[in-house]
């Protein structure tokens, strides 16, 4: 893939550390001695110690931090990917139509996606999350429609005047029926912006997910996310700050990775297209 | 232009409908009523509740009884809280008001300053320090910095109230304002540096210096009109991710405002409440985008209102 | 007195040198032309001279402003120097104008800075400025933004600019460029009507221009000085083969004779394109072009009159209103898609911006092996593979240039290779639209020379659009002058260009910059600018600025008419002496 020839630094470095904290996330919990679930209340809020493998600490009920912040990384990232993948779907297909087809679809459907910015939708994944009792499923689909209208201006926008390309043009003229353009000439040239914005949509969903979380209104005990593990973390700010810092910590690593990756990639495709 | 004001106006009066009637009815398919957790109220009560609420009648009606008072300004009675849910916005939403328009003017100075000192400075070690912060600012959700602000400036230092309280004072305010400015700040800075960045390089800043004009007098004179228009097409996600963020930071805070009603009432199930909060917010939410858009004309030539 | 004094000036960046040695001096009064191709360092050169280098510049040498030294010193001692003692012109209006900023303030701001004037005053200056430099109504054009202004009138606004504070000495660098011979020349002659207060430094590419408005010149080669001297006596004896090439370049070309027999090969009747619904723009109103079988028809005009919409009419990218396009003596479906497969093989449009054509993520080779895969599915990959090599071979091309990707070719590499995937099909014929205009003098001819080529072997029939008339002189059997969406005069081209039959074909050639210092220059220059075509006037599109306009012209439009086997529309071409 070309995206990929000389490729900056930034790209590897931030790809590599997310690479590496996924692989992490999975082998983790498999080699440590400890379960995400069991409680060990002899080891209640113990402190960061490579004694018994608790790395981290344990929490309030004698739960490793470590495995619990592993499991929280599995879902935290699970979440984001599978909403992301959400949003680029629904994305990809309305500003790709809107875009190509024009004139008064377009119009009508970017007016949809304009009211549709206007909506404070948090607020009504907050109403969705008190309503469906906090369903798991349910996350992943609301942060896929909160996130999905960006995608979709940012697609119709490129999609809209890749049409009006000389390139384009002059497929027509040859001959090359719609579906080749569209397959030859548009997507290829579609797939840089869109996984630019994928690795910028990603933070965005992890950030919404966890703000849920935090909420208390996203991922169920046992199972946990990041998100969820701050918000636990929080009474205890004063006296096992470990139990806020680890998690903490790995949410903004996590985040500024995929940030710096969708920096980067973007920088790289922006070179491109000047060359 | 005062027609496009007008045409706005009434093209946003359907979205309004939309939303509140997606929300209404999102809250009655909700399991379990509002009185569903105490029973001990005696049936009789019920149902004279039932009625004085006009629980009975169908959802059409009671869909447009609501909406007849909404035009009137009346947001009905709580369910759960004392008084009217006018009331009790009114009541909650100085708090919001002030550490919200505090947070945004925060962030707009400091991002602005911070973001075009650094294009200036493109590629110093200080712009590259000062980006990696700004990195880190977007990076941090909002729910970290604040209990790491409150961990450092309460807690250890004790410098600041870690929380509300009624007793008064303003001191209070800094730390609610501050984490909720700083993702803005660094958001603001990041996309003010990039765009004073392209600004910088463009030919009629060039032919200004070729005028002979100062450096001081091209950034304020010439440069920062249009290199601001990113940013004010960034102001309206800004003002979104405030009104979000100030539910944690009202949370955190213990904060009496419009975020933590919208909270409690949640959790409580009040229909009224989050219904009146949600059109509230919603209100609020698309008049201020309406203002970002006219304010762009002002700032862009090249747009005319049609 | 001495103006400007430069020794030894270079630019020098890490991995080139874009001015090598450079020295000139500027009376008070003199007019100084410094010529170059594109890339001979003539920008670097001006920005040096204000102090304005790059930072990733290193510049050694003395420039001299008025005595003062502005090579290694701080800015703070150039700042005063600029606008007061040396205005500059730069070659795009329009990225040099401030977009959110009102004409009237940018200019005032100049004197304000420079504490020339207050507020009120230099408002006042501002407006003075923008009369004197012909612009009309000046008191309202400074309450304009700079979209609201045409390419000629934003760089009349720059000249105002950078006379208001009065220096001594203009810095122009390519000034007329970005604008269309009839709007270049009436910056140049504003150039010479400046001249009584200052003096003048015009860096061009085009020894045309320099020819008429200067004393001496410099001729700029890979940053060096290689040919300096009188205008009069380095266009007489050019010296250096730079100047011999510079000088070819503008010289003009006898036309190829007409063609004996014509049969037709693509014909527009009447074709009328409109643009809006509620704004209706008429940018192609009625008309009738014939173009025959291996003939090459240019299309001439000013900027916005039409020519690329009647392209893209003829080639069916729009559908007209009205009227319809013939080929190969076959009517044709007014949209693309509804053209039969061999009319969509036969018929091939060229772009003007050679990148813009070509799929950024396709190889060359795939580029132009698509029009086979479509056409001739049949062919093997050997056989597609050789006539992709045959294709780019005619156009001069390597082979291994096949696996570049787009951005790893030149601007003319990338042209010859949009003009192969045309030619691959063998159409009959080939619609170019300003193909050439964004390519250098020598890279030009060479695709002029093949595209010769090619139509003598194969019989290719060729619409030429260009602004350029001394290209179009050079390649065109016939031409014809568009003015607001109509022809106003078509013909064979020699006899066209050596005694023009209507108003404004004469304007057209008359602005054409003469490579001849010693030529006599036209006393009329065509003033004013295209009307909107929103609200053509009434009568003859032309009037407004037609000089031998009488009554009728404003109120009944001229036919075209058959005036000496030529089509023109004026009612007084058999009159006029043009
Ligand atoms: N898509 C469009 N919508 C509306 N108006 C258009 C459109 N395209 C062109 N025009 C207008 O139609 C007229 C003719 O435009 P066209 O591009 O054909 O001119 P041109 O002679 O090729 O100019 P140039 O020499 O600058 O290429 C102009 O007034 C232009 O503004
Ligand atoms: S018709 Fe009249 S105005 Fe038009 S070109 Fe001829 S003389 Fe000029
Ligand atoms: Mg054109």
């Amino acid at each position: 893939m070309r995206l990929l020839a000389g490729i900056n630094r930034t790209v590897v470095v931030s790809g590599g550390i997310l690479l590496a904290v996924t692989l992490a996330s999975m082998v983790l919990p498999w080699l440590s001695p400890n379960d995400f679930a069991t409680q060990d209340l002899d080891q209640r809020l113990a402190e960061p110690a490579a004694r018994a493998m608790h790395w981290f600490g344990t929490d309030n009920v004698g739960r490793d931090l470590l495995v619990r912040s592993m499991q929280g990384i599995r879902v935290t990232l699970l979440v984001a990917i599978v909403a992301s993948l959400v949003s680029l779907v629904i994305g990809v297909a309305w500003g790709a139509v809107a875009g190509y087809v024009g004139g008064r679809v377009d119009a009508f459907m970017m007016r949809a996606v304009d009211g549709l910015y206007a909506v404070p939708f948090l607020f009504f994944v907050i109403l969705l999350m008190v309503v469906f009792d906090n369903s798991f499923l349910l996350i992943f689909v609301a942060i896929g429609a909160i996130n999905w209208l960006d995608m979709a201006r940012i697609v119709r926008g490129q999609t809209l005047s890749l049409r009006e390309r000389e390139f384009v043009k002059a497929a027509r003229l040859m001959g090359v029926s719609t579906s080749g353009i569209i397959l030859r000439h548009i997507a290829p040239n579609l797939l840089g912006v869109v996984i630019v914005y994928l690795t910028l949509t990603i933070p965005q969903a992890i950030l919404v997910e966890s703000f849920l979380s935090f909420l208390g209104l996203g991922v169920q005990e046992p199972s946990t996310s990041l998100g969820s593990l701050v918000d636990d973390g929080m009474q205890y700010v004063g006296t096992a700050s470990w139990l806020i810092l680890f998690p903490a910590a790995l949410l903004a690593i996590i985040l500024m990775c995929f940030n710096f990756l969708g920096d980067g990639l973007r920088d790289q495709l922006d070179v491109r297209q000047q060359e | 232009m005062a027609q496009y004001v007008l045409r706005r106006l009434l093209a946003a009066i359907p979205t309004l409908f939309v939303v509140i009637a997606v929300a209404f009815m999102l809250i009655r398919f909700t399991p379990g009523g509002p009185f569903d957790e105490e029973r001990v109220v005696p049936p009789d009560v019920e149902r004279a509740l039932i009625e004085a609420y006009n629980l009975d009648d169908p959802l059409v009606v009671q869909f447009f009884d609501y909406l007849g008072g909404l035009v009137r300004g009346d947001l009905g009675p709580s369910f759960r809280f004392e008084g009217r849910v006018g009331d009790l916005i009114v009541a909650a939403l100085p708090y919001s008001l002030t550490i919200g328009l505090l947070a945004m003017l925060l962030a707009l100075s400091v991002g602005i300053a911070v973001g075009s000192w650094a294009a200036i400075r493109k590629n110093s070690l200080l712009d590259r320090v000062v980006m990696a912060f700004a990195m880190t600012g977007i990076s941090i959700p909002i729910f970290v910095i604040a209990p790491l602000l409150v961990l450092v400036f309460a807690v250890r230092l004790g410098w600041l109230p870690a929380a509300w309280s009624s007793s008064g004072g303003t001191a209070w305010l800094v730390l609610p304002v501050l984490a909720l400015a700083l993702p803005q700040i660094a958001y603001i800075a990041r996309m003010t540096r990039a765009s004073m960045i392209d600004v910088l390089a463009s030919g009629y800043i060039r032919t200004a210096r070729a005028q002979g004009l100062t450096t001081a007098e091209i950034l304020r004179y010439h440069a920062l009109k249009p290199a601001m228009l990113p940013v004010l097409s960034y102001l309206g996600p800004a003002i979104a991710a405030i009104l979000t963020g100030s539910i944690v930071i009202e949370t955190i805070f213990a904060i009496p405002g419009l975020g933590q009603l919208f909270v409690s009432g949640a959790d409580a199930r009040d229909y009224t409440l989050v219904l009146g909060v949600v059109a509230f917010y919603a209100t609020l939410v698309m008049a201020l985008n309406l203002v970002v858009d006219i304010l762009y004309g002002f700032l862009d030539p090249r747009i005319r209102y049609r | 007195m001495t103006l400007l004094s430069v020794t030894d000036l270079s630019v020098r960046f890490s991995d080139a040198l874009a001015v090598d040695g450079l020295s000139l001096q500027i009376e008070s009064g003199e007019a100084l032309g410094l010529v170059g191709e594109s890339g001979s360092g003539k920008t670097q050169t001006a920005l040096a001279l204000m102090g304005l280098s790059p930072s990733n510049a290193i510049v050694t040498g003395s420039v001299r402003i008025d005595g003062n030294e502005i090579i290694d010193v701080d800015e703070s001692a150039i700042r005063p120097l600029r606008a007061v003692r040396v205005g500059m012109v730069f070659q795009d209006p329009a990225d040099a104008l401030n977009p959110c900023l009102r004409i009237g303030d940018q200019l005032a701001r100049i004197l304000i800075s420079h504490g020339l004037a207050d507020a009120a005053a230099a408002r006042r200056s501002a407006i003075e400025a923008l009369a004197r430099v012909g612009l009309p109504d000046p008191e309202r054009q400074s309450r304009a933004w700079p979209h609201q202004l045409s390419g000629g009138m934003r760089q009349r606004a720059m000249i105002a600019a950078a006379l208001i504070a009065k220096p001594d000495l203009l810095i122009a660098d390519e000034p007329t460029t970005a604008l269309d011979v009839t709007v270049q020349a009436q910056i140049l002659a504003l150039l010479d009507d400046i001249r009584e207060d200052t003096a003048l430094l015009l860096i061009t590419h085009d020894m045309g221009v320099v020819a008429g408005h200067c004393q001496r010149m410099i001729v700029l080669d890979g940053g060096k000085p290689v040919e300096e001297g009188p205008v009069e006596a380095v266009y007489s004896a050019p010296e250096h083969p730079r100047t011999q090439a510079l000088l070819a370049a503008t010289r003009l070309k006898a036309a190829p004779p007409p063609l004996t027999d014509s049969v037709p090969a693509l014909q527009a009747e009447q074709t009328t394109v409109a643009y809006g619904r509620r704004n209706r723009l008429e940018a192609v109103k009625s008309a009738d072009l014939v173009v025959n079988i291996g003939e090459t028809v240019a299309i001439v005009g000013e900027s916005g009159c039409g020519k690329s919409t009647l392209a893209a009419a003829l080639t069916g990218l729009v559908v007209p209103e009205a009227g319809r396009v013939v080929f190969m003596g076959q009517p044709l479906a007014a949209d693309i898609t509804d053209r039969p497969a061999a009319v969509r093989k036969g018929m091939q449009l060229i772009f003007q911006d050679p990148a813009g054509s070509l799929n950024p993520q396709m190889r060359v080779r795939d580029i132009v092996a698509e029009p086979l895969r479509v056409h001739a599915p049949g062919l093997s990959t050997t056989e597609r593979r050789a006539s992709v090599s045959a294709a780019l071979a005619d156009m001069g091309l390597d082979e291994q240039l096949e696996d570049r990707f787009p951005h790893e070719l030149s601007g003319g590499q990338a042209q010859r290779v949009a003009i192969a995937r045309a030619l691959v099909l063998e159409p009959q014929v080939m619609v170019c639209d300003e193909a050439v205009a964004a390519l250098d003098g020598t890279v030009r001819e060479r695709i002029l020379d093949a595209l010769q080529a090619v139509q003598k072997k194969t019989g290719l029939s060729i619409v030429f659009i260009s602004h350029d008339l001394g290209v179009v002189r050079a390649i065109s059997h016939r031409v014809a002058v568009m003015y607001l969406g109509s022809f106003v005069e078509v013909g064979e081209t020699s006899a066209l260009f050596d005694a023009p039959r209507h108003p404004y074909t004469k304007a057209l050639l008359d602005a054409v910059p003469i490579a001849d210092p010693a030529a006599e220059r036209p006393m009329v220059i065509l003033g004013g600018e295209v009307p909107s075509p929103l609200s053509p006037p009434a009568g003859c599109a032309f009037h407004p600025r037609c000089a031998y306009a009488v009554d009728r012209c404003r109120s009944e439009e001229p036919e075209q008419r058959d005036v000496g086997g030529r089509q023109v529309a004026c009612h007084r071409s058999e009159e006029l002496e043009l």
